[in-house]
């Protein structure tokens, strides 16, 4: 692989780089799905290819080719230089970067057992033995479940001499019954929806998540969810299950962070963001129990958003975000950092595969649990008029990542601190700044999950990109709630 | 670049490696290239060349999918080792059909139209200094506003080819350029999109100029109340929002009990100025005209004045219907050449959506619905829209990029941007104006020919602070 990159980066610098890197990427994809007893996925899935992103006249090119042979790696990076040299023609700046030391290293993630070890028999045992649980109680319609695995080599070079080479295995599985019945499609999934959970790990991953055990209830669920009673409209306290509130992290709190999305990056797709750059070190994003932090380390866990260094040789950091409610951090980039003066990139910088120039992506956004003790029970017990929500079902956020509107599978009504009845259809929303400075409460870290989120788009060309946050069940008070169907026919 | 005889060679190459009673190979190939700009800069540059090719392989009942994108010996070799590995762990199932062979092919494409050609090599040989060319008029129009832009201007050259074992054979070529641009001002922004296979029919600049107008007079938004508004939706806007319901317009989402139509095909849902039909061959319509089988996409009508008379299907999920309890009550069921490539989770549905404007003499442009509206809301664009009720199809999302008070017949003045919460259901009944149908494209629904709206009593619940 050196020697490819060599040609990359030997044949830019002759066509006036004044920066190369070269990121090749090996990837393997499996997916399997089942579907009311019947396989609905099984594929497999390889790709090879390079990446050549150069800085030439002061401005960015990226080109990207799966032909490895000597001549296409060297037309590629010529290409790059070509299209750099294009956009320094509409040009408001020279394009500056941070420093970042070269770095030369070998790195995987942790992985006890490789998933493409599992004979694919063995994963269909599983999925199967899942759907015929979902389907016993015959008023579940639609029985969904799925496995997916994925091992990501990259091996990137840059001018600057870093040479790094990193091996990441990701799992995921998850389920989904649905209930048809009347004029409704009632749905409960396991042990998040979308996909389920992903982590940066091998197959342990989903013999820890015990899927087959929560099938019954699950299916239940779904089907009791006809005859719950619909959210109703008003102000209430809400509680969150970690699941719903990682994704609540992910969309008020990642999203309106990427520092290019703030310096107007992003204004014509994903949009831009509230958090202006006065905003930093003065916004009182949350109250005082309120703190995140964006960690791309080994140390905070396996991850979505866990490696060692991103997609231009930057090393995974730990930054912190919100320091007990006050906004103290963005996610940056070795150009976005300079366009703010910081010193260091924070080490965001992330692709989707070989053919995607990398941006600034959330590594792993996570709120830290509290330090005393606190479980889900004991904080619906302290609650005593409220609405516990579980499982993501619908999300929708402004494009500056102020109103959101969020709809969950599933509630539960907390009267004098029981769980009172079911609740379905249940949804709130909100100003992102406000709802985070309504949180009083947030568990321990016994209640504290790192959940994986997939599938999130960005960029133009759009990618799609893994991160991991992590949450505990918490509390937020005076909330608007049953919005979704307000005003409905 | 691929081309068919180079395509037609690697089926060969994957025939003779593999053991299974079937093979099929879906192949792919694309040159692209994005270049981007913001704050007036550009800021990212892209060109990517690929290739996908996916091999199917079937054991009786099991059948199994794997992808390269390396066509050298040894990985087509290794990729058909994969399909078929996985293939045979399969449990089998009496529901998947053998492929489909030319005679099967040719006689399920009954009333097919003409292929229109959709590749234009002025397209496929725009440069990065052609694109460059392109973005300077566009950021040219911010300065001269005072305005920042933001934006992209693309280009692509794909090829797509379907081949299997029972002598089915099919290609497909086409060309695509786009531009989208936002400007933005202290206060306001507005937005345009615009694509099409052939580049002379583009026009940057003019984009750049109803997006600058749209961001000068939005300026200092003011805040309306939440409710009930007639609304007028721009074709993006319209696009964006009804997209949303076509997936659940196929056979196997009515088998599966997920689809909003249960229950309801033949009935008068939506309003009786609704025609929607499905069309690969329309002039204004992009994409390949065979599905994932190689069969020929049929044009097909699936809501006539309000009442949805049929959906899409694959070969099997027709064969399935058929069969099932629901088949006297779903229209006609036929293979439609609308199935994605096997084995997949969704089954069919409609990827070439053409909404009908108005009749004859009944067209009114934006600015007759603008005349005629006493109080409402403009809307250039729709945005972040999901799903919030799968069978009353409520769906939330934001206005964004240009969203205008009108009253008394004239726009008044820039708004704050409104979150809605509303049933397709009830929008698509309270249909009060057509525009003339045009190729629009957003960002939450595939590209559509579809016309503006006027809708009354649009549900917007709340307000964002700009």
């Amino acid at each position: 692989m050196k020697e490819i990159a060599s040609w990359a980066l030997e044949t830019a610098k002759l066509r006036g780089a004044s920066l190369a890197e070269a990121r090749i990427v090996d990837e393997r994809q499996r997916s399997l799905a089942t579907k009311n007893g019947k396989i609905a996925s099984a594929s497999d899935a390889e790709s090879l290819g390079v990446g050549i992103r150069v800085i030439a006249d002061g401005a960015f090119g990226f080109a990207a080719t799966d032909d490895l042979s000597r001549d296409g790696v060297q037309s590629c990076a010529a290409r790059a230089v070509d299209i750099a040299k294009s956009s320094a023609t509409v040009k408001a700046h020279e394009l500056r970067m941070v420093p970042e030391p070269p770095h030369r290293a070998e790195w995987a993630s942790p992985c006890a057992v490789d998933p493409f070890s599992i004979s694919v028999e063995k994963n269909l045992e599983l999925l199967f033995a899942i759907d015929t649980e979902l389907r016993k109680n015959k008023g579940v319609t639609l029985a969904e479940a799925n496995m997916h695995f994925r091992r990501y080599e990259q091996w990137f070079f840059s001018s600057e001499g870093s040479e790094i080479h990193q091996t990441v295995v990701t799992t995921g599985a998850g389920y989904a019954a649905l209930s048809f019945e009347g004029a409704a499609i009632q749905k409960r999934s396991y042990p998040n929806s979308f996909g389920g959970q992903y982590q940066n790990r091998g197959y342990e991953l989903i013999e820890e998540m015990k899927l087959l055990e929560h099938a019954p209830e699950i299916a239940e669920q779904a089907v009791a969810l006809h005859s719950a009673e619909q959210c109703p409209e008003g102000t209430l306290d809400i509680v969150l299950d970690s699941a719903q509130l990682s994704l609540q992290i992910h969309e008020s709190i990642g999203h309106p962070i990427e520092l290019d999305r703030v310096l107007g990056m992003e204004a014509n797709f994903a949009g831009t963001s509230f958090l202006t750059l006065d905003k930093l070190r003065t916004l009182k994003y949350g109250s005082e129990i309120v703190n995140v932090v964006a960690d791309a380390t080994e140390a905070h866990g396996p991850g979505l958003g866990t490696f060692a260094y991103d997609d231009e040789g930057v090393a995974a950091q730990r930054t912190p975000i919100i320091t007990n409610g006050l906004f103290t951090g963005y996610l940056s980039s070795r150009d976005t950092a300079a366009a703010i003066g910081a010193a260091r990139s924070g080490g965001c910088l992330r692709a989707e595969s070989w053919n995607r120039l990398p941006i600034v992506r959330m590594t792993n956004v996570s709120i830290l649990p509290s330090d005393k003790p606190l479980t889900l029970e004991e904080l619906i017990s302290a609650t005593d008029r409220g609405i516990l929500m579980q499982t993501n079902r619908s999300w929708s956020i402004d494009d500056k990542r102020y109103n959101f509107q969020f709809g969950c599978e599933m509630g539960w009504e907390i009267v004098g601190g029981k769980r009172g009845r079911m609740i379905k259809n249940p949804s709130y929303s909100g100003i992102t700044t406000e709802f985070w400075n309504s949180m009083d409460a947030i568990c321990s870290r016994d209640e504290w999950t790192l959940w994986g989120t997939p599938n999130c788009g960005k960029g133009q060309p759009q990618q799609v990109m893994g991160t991991g946050h992590g949450a505990a069940p918490a509390r937020f008070r005076k909330i608007a709630v049953g919005t979704a169907y307000k005003g409905s026919n | 670049m691929l081309d068919r005889e180079i395509a037609a060679s690697i089926f060969e190459t994957l025939r003779a490696h593999t053991t299974a009673d079937e093979i099929e190979l879906l192949i792919a190939g694309t040159r692209s290239a994005l270049t981007r700009f913001a704050n007036n800069t550009i800021h990212q540059n892209v060109e990517e060349e690929n290739q996908h090719i996916s091999v199917r392989v079937s054991f009786g009942g099991r059948t199994a999918r794997a992808t390269t994108n390396k066509h050298d010996d040894e990985s087509l070799r290794r990729v058909v080792q994969s399909a078929e590995a996985l293939a045979r762990v399969q449990q089998e199932d009496p529901d998947l059909l053998p492929m489909p062979t030319p005679g099967e092919v040719a006689q399920s494409a009954t009333a097919i139209a003409p292929r229109v050609s959709r590749y234009f090599d002025n397209t496929a040989s725009l440069t990065p200094h052609d694109r460059a060319a392109a973005v300077a008029p566009m950021v040219n129009v911010a300065k001269r506003h005072a305005l920042t832009s933001a934006g992209i201007f693309s280009s692509s050259h794909s090829v797509e080819g379907i081949f299997n074992s029972r002598g089915v054979a099919d290609w497909y070529e086409q060309t695509l350029a786009e531009a989208s641009i936002t400007m933005l001002g202290d206060t306001s922004s507005g937005w345009q999109k615009a694509n099409s296979p052939d580049i002379t029919q583009l026009d940057p600049a003019r984009l750049a100029k109803i997006a600058a107008e749209k961001a000068v007079a939005s300026k200092d938004p003011i805040e309306l109340s939440p409710g009930k508004y007639t609304v007028i939706l721009e074709p993006s806007a319209v696009l964006d929002a009804v997209g949303f319901m076509f997936w659940d317009f196929g056979g196997s989402a009515l088998l599966e009990q997920r689809s909003f139509l249960n229950d309801r095909i033949g009935t008068q849902l939506f309003g009786a100025n609704i025609n929607v039909w499905d069309d690969a061959y329309h002039p204004l319509q992009t994409g390949v005209p065979f599905d994932g089988e190689g069969m020929k996409r049929h044009r097909i009508n699936l809501i006539e004045n309000g009442m949805v008379r049929a959906v899409t299907y694959a070969r099997s999920s027709a064969r399935r219907m058929r069969q099932s309890e629901m088949a006297g009550r779903v229209g006609p069921i036929a293979a439609t050449g609308h199935g994605f490539s096997l084995p997949n989770e969704i089954g069919e549905a409609p990827m070439n959506i053409v909404f009908a404007g108005a009749d004859p003499g009944q067209v009114q442009s934006i600015e007759q619905m603008i005349d005629s509206t006493e109080r409402g809301v403009l809307v250039t664009r729709l945005w972040y829209i999901r799903e919030v009720d799968p069978y009353e199809k409520i769906l939330t999302g934001m206005t964004r990029d240009g969203t205008f008070l009108v009253e008394d017949g004239k726009i008044r003045g820039g708004i704050r941007n409104f979150r809605f919460n509303e049933s397709l259901i009830p929008m698509l009944q309270n249909v009060e104006a057509l525009g003339e149908a045009v190729r629009a494209s957003g960002e939450e629904s595939l590209d559509m020919v579809v016309p503006a709206m006027k809708v009354r009593d649009f549900n917007f619940t709340e307000t964002t602070k700009f």
